[in-house]
């Protein structure tokens, strides 16, 4: 584990159309850990996490990934630098088998038997359902399947940094519960994650680190820790009430 | 390609079926259908690159139509200096002169969609009015350059001696070209099937057409992708206007834009963006063709346009939606 950032984002400005949502984010994520992204609704996390894929082009300042420059890169090759996303919406195709969904995250597999085997059984320990539908239209599986494939394909492949927006949107406790866990045994894989949530538990029990947002700016920054005890913070950073830490 | 709903695929047996009293006389009804399906055949291998087009980048291309007529001008020359084998009682002969067209017609075809697609369709991504407006420009100037190259007159397109006549099935007389352009087609439609479903290439384009930020965002370029899946449905479309070409036994520049109708019609019965939609739309366009034509002549198109609406009302996104994102 190591505190030297992994990607750092400088003065990073965002324009969608005529809305200019990200107003100058600093952001660093060092390498090894988990780093959150919190903040309200409308805050511009999301947008940060397309301005690193290169989904929305930064109109100012500098994405450094791994020592290189990828402000302006196209996706593509943001992804072949190292960096895996899964999205809010979870980006699953839902016509695929829950076996092609992976056979495409598997940049250098051909087909499914060139999967690294090792690896596909760490995934299925992980995410047994992904065993149990494996060959099952993606758009069957119920929606915390589908986080659960979603993030399979984020790591089906060695990455350096996986980028999650919001995996426990919508889903049901128990699920939530289930992902958490994952996450902690990819956390102790060593593996480095930018992960933006609105439920600040299951960020409480993840984070090393963590970062907030508003308007579009990168407001506070530090040990999660910290910001878990400190609840005046909390309230002040995000509006939470006691209610949120049940 | 097709996924578990099975419903649409009844359509086909179930129209014939209905028409087989409308027509009548079952020699007249196995014609007609073996005539539609060979039509369905030819519409569904030139439709079948344009759906896959809008599927993967919302490209609305109305000048797909000038690829069809490409390949009928084309196979037109390839064919002039090859009577010996045309004109040969040879079966064998006759398909090695038709095969050797439908080679150069792609070849040619696949090329100038390529110069299409960069010229053309690449400057006005994600602008439907404009993607409207430029390729049917590109159409109309494709059609006039085919005119300036083969004159503008109506050129007659004779099938090879050994692809005349019929077999007879019973008492039904079944053209031998249909059966020809029944195999084609299904063979085309066989192959489509492996690569979209055995192959990392035709997962790509699958994935594609449901969410290409997503394909993006694993690592895959999916503008080069489109281009190839451009060119090969520049290719096709080649491959059908030989074929429709041969199905009529003459060519003119405007054939691509009288198809244009019928192929748009297809990909909107199955479901923009479906292969597998587009098949049996293609099926069933063709049959209505041919089952209208010979019971009701003057609604012969309108009766496509009438197919299309019902099936509109019934699944509004078309017989196999794609699942957008």
């Amino acid at each position: 584990m190591s505190d030297a950032p992994l990607l750092t984002l400088t003065g990073v400005h965002t324009h969608i159309g005529a809305y200019h949502i990200l107003h100058g984010v600093d952001l660093e994520v060092p390498a090894g850990r988990t780093t959150m992204l919190l903040g309200r609704n409308g805050a511009g996390k999301t947008t940060t996490l397309r301005t690193i894929m290169g989904l929305w082009t930064a109109s100012a300042g500098q994405v450094r990934f791994d020592g290189q420059d990828i402000t302006k890169r196209a996706t593509p090759e943001i992804a072949q630098a190292g960096i895996a996303y899964v999205p809010e919406n979870m980006g699953v195709f839902a016509d695929l088998t829950v076996r092609e969904n992976m056979v495409l995250a598997a940049r250098n597999a051909r087909d499914a038997d060139a999967i690294d085997a090792e690896r596909l059984r760490w995934i299925f320990e992980l995410f047994p359902a992904m065993k149990k539908f494996w060959n099952h239209p993606a758009g069957l599986l119920s929606g915390g399947q589908k986080q659960m494939l979603a993030v399979s394909r984020a790591i089906v492949e060695p990455r350096k940094l996986i980028l999650v927006d919001e995996p426990t949107k919508g889903l049901a406790p128990s699920i939530v519960r289930n992902m958490l866990s994952a996450f902690q045994r990819l956390k102790a894989a060593g593996a480095t994650i930018l992960l933006v949530e609105q439920n600040f538990a299951f960020a409480r029990e993840l984070g090393d680190a963590v970062a907030v947002m508003d308007d579009g700016r990168i407001v506070h920054r530090g040990a999660m820790a910290e910001l878990a005890e400190d609840e005046a913070l909390q309230a002040r950073l995000l509006g939470l009430s006691l209610g949120a830490h049940q | 390609m097709i996924a578990s709903d099975r419903l649409p695929l009844l359509l086909v047996p179930v129209l014939a079926l209905v028409a087989l009293p409308l027509v009548g006389s079952m020699p007249t009804w196995v014609t007609l259908t073996v005539a539609g399906l060979a039509m369905g055949m030819i519409i569904f291998i030139i439709a079948s690159g344009l759906t896959l087009v809008f599927g993967l980048m919302d490209v609305l291309n109305f000048g797909h139509g000038v690829f069809i007529a490409l390949g009928a001008f084309v196979a037109v020359s390839v064919l002039a200096p090859m009577g010996g084998l045309t004109g040969s009682a040879s079966m064998a002969a006759n398909l090695v002169a038709v095969g050797a067209a439908m080679l150069v017609a792609m070849a040619v075809a696949g090329a100038i969609g390529y110069v299409f697609e960069r010229l053309i369709v690449r400057p006005v991504y994600g602008q439907h009015l404009k993607q409207i407006l430029i390729t049917m420009g590109g159409m109309i100037i494709g059609e006039e350059l085919i005119k300036v190259i083969w004159g503008p007159d109506q050129i007659p397109l004779p099938l090879p001696e050994g692809l005349r006549g019929s077999y007879l099935l019973g008492e039904a007389a079944v053209e031998k070209y249909r059966v020809i352009a029944v195999v084609v087609g299904l063979a085309v439609f066989l192959a489509m099937v492996f690569v979209l479903n055995r192959t990392k290439i035709g997962l790509l384009i699958r994935a594609g057409v449901q969410d290409r930020e997503m394909v993006e965002s694993l690592g895959y370029r999916i503008r080069r992708l489109f281009v190839g899946v451009f060119v090969a449905g520049s290719a096709l479309a080649g491959l059908g206007g030989v074929m429709w070409g041969l199905y009529q036994q003459n060519v003119i520049p405007q054939m691509g834009a009288q198809v244009n109708i019928l192929i748009f019609i297809v990909i909107i019965i199955g479901g923009l963006g479906s292969a597998g939609g587009c098949f049996v739309g293609a099926l069933l366009v063709g049959l209505m063709a041919n089952y209208t034509g010979f019971l009701a002549p003057k609604v012969a198109l309108f009766s496509n346009i009438l197919l299309m609406v019902a099936i509109l009302l019934w699944r509004p996104q078309g017989l196999y939606p794609v699942a957008k994102r």
